[in-house]
């Protein structure tokens, strides 16, 4: 078997406003090969005003076993939302 | 790891489950749900890609420019889900290359409709009408199993589908509305198709061996049984809509059951083409392997450009 086509993320800007999200990856050799085959494969129904490829092995993700110390330590600080102040009923526009 | 450990893992991923949580890649997961979903992923992914080969035959001989530019749409939608397919499958740690020979040689298997030659243009209305009609009655389900990146794929798959056997059923209309001929086509049609149409929502439950565990995981929301029911009792009332027969001769409505019986399917036909004796099981697979064959240069020669090009850029660098 040959050797593998690199993988690379797919992230796509809806309309101008909008934040790009990842929506899927695909197989490509080079850059300009992702950006074509994306287009084709994610954006066949006007899904998309822009597209950003990445190379997955530039991606570095957290793991599930660091989720603890990662994102624990904010579950008890619920002085960081605004349902954590008491005040009065008759307050408005706070 | 100790037995134990594995116990305890497997429960609390049964309890996340359970809760209707999400399993996503990176995270524990039992090798029996790894390898199951690595089976049905790329068996759903691999229908999609062996599914464009029985309608590709009509494109070049659609009958308007209308239907042509629809029938492409939908082949290359297809193209599309089998690729959303494969890349969900990935995560689960098998390479594409190893999919795709595992499809090759036979080793993994493609939905079995695809095995039934299109020998007239109203195959292509029976295809998109039956066959997409069955096959979103399985997909609807899945769009809400335990695996995210399945999940995912299916939203997609399903948001896109909806035109395919809208498209195939205009199609069939079309030729009930024409002439004798026309109209003889389309009942032929929906005589080959509808068997295997049945067939294709797999096994009895009797006969299902992977139902139990399937459920469990969400991987399944309803027995073949079921979901066959299901398009039986929604697929009657469009055949009559368009005044063509269901080939069955013990077809009628059950008031007590409020839903239709049906007569016995030939599972041992069934069997046959899953096994490779269908009447198109040498030629999909010959097709397949062809185009890899026969692309291989493609693939060669875009890895040598892109190479070449990764090290002139490197000397630009060093010039610089």
């Amino acid at each position: 078997m040959s050797q593998e086509t690199p993988l690379w993320e797919v992230f796509i800007r809806s309309k101008n406003g909008l934040e790009h999200r990842h929506c899927g990856s695909l197989h490509a050799e080079d850059a300009e090969m992702a950006m074509n085959n994306a287009r084709d494969v994610y954006t066949r129904r006007n899904e998309g005003v822009s597209i950003w490829v990445v190379e997955s092995t530039n991606i570095t993700a957290s793991s599930p076993e660091s989720s603890g110390e990662l994102f624990e330590p904010a579950t008890d600080k619920v002085y960081r939302h605004p349902t954590f102040y008491e005040l009065p009923d008759e307050l408005k526009h706070m | 790891m100790s037995e134990a450990e594995i116990k305890s893992l497997e429960a609390q991923f049964d309890a996340k489950i359970a809760r209707d949580e999400k399993i996503e890649p990176k995270d524990w997961m039992p090798e029996k749900y790894r390898k199951t979903h690595i089976r049905q992923i790329s068996q759903h992914a691999h229908s999609e890609i062996v599914g464009m080969l029985p309608e590709g035959n009509w494109i070049t001989r659609a009958p308007s420019f209308r239907r042509k530019v629809a029938l492409l749409a939908k082949v290359q939608d297809e193209a599309g889900h089998g690729l959303y397919l494969y890349s969900a499958c990935e995560t689960l740690g098998i390479t594409r290359e190893q999919m795709y020979e595992d499809l090759h040689s036979g080793k993994a298997k493609y939905s079995s409709i695809f095995n039934y030659p299109t020998m007239t243009w109203a195959d292509m209305g029976a295809i998109g009408w039956l066959v997409d009609g069955a096959a979103i009655i399985n997909q609807v389900p899945l769009c809400s199993t335990s695996f995210g990146p399945y999940a995912r794929a299916m939203v997609r798959v399903c948001k896109e589908e909806s035109f395919h056997q809208r498209q195939g059923y205009e199609i069939m209309l079309s030729l009930c509305n024409g002439t004798e001929e026309q109209k003889e086509m389309a009942q032929d049609a929906l005589n080959r198709w509808w068997w295997p149409s049945l067939m294709m929502l797999g096994p009895t439950d009797a006969a299902s061996t992977h139902t139990e565990q399937s459920m469990k995981w969400k991987l399944k929301r309803k027995t073949n049984d079921e979901l066959r029911q299901q398009f039986i009792d929604q697929t009657v009332p469009q055949a009559e809509l368009l005044g063509l027969t269901i080939p069955d001769a013990d077809l009628k409505w059950n008031d007590g059951k409020g839903s239709y019986d049906f007569g016995e399917i030939n599972w041992d036909e069934f069997w046959q083409v899953v096994k490779g004796h269908g009447p198109m099981n040498k030629k999909r697979l010959d097709d397949r392997r062809n185009a890899w064959e026969n692309g291989a240069w493609v693939r060669e020669a875009a890895s040598a450009y892109a190479a070449k090009q990764k090290d002139r850029k490197k000397e630009i660098a060093k010039a610089v």
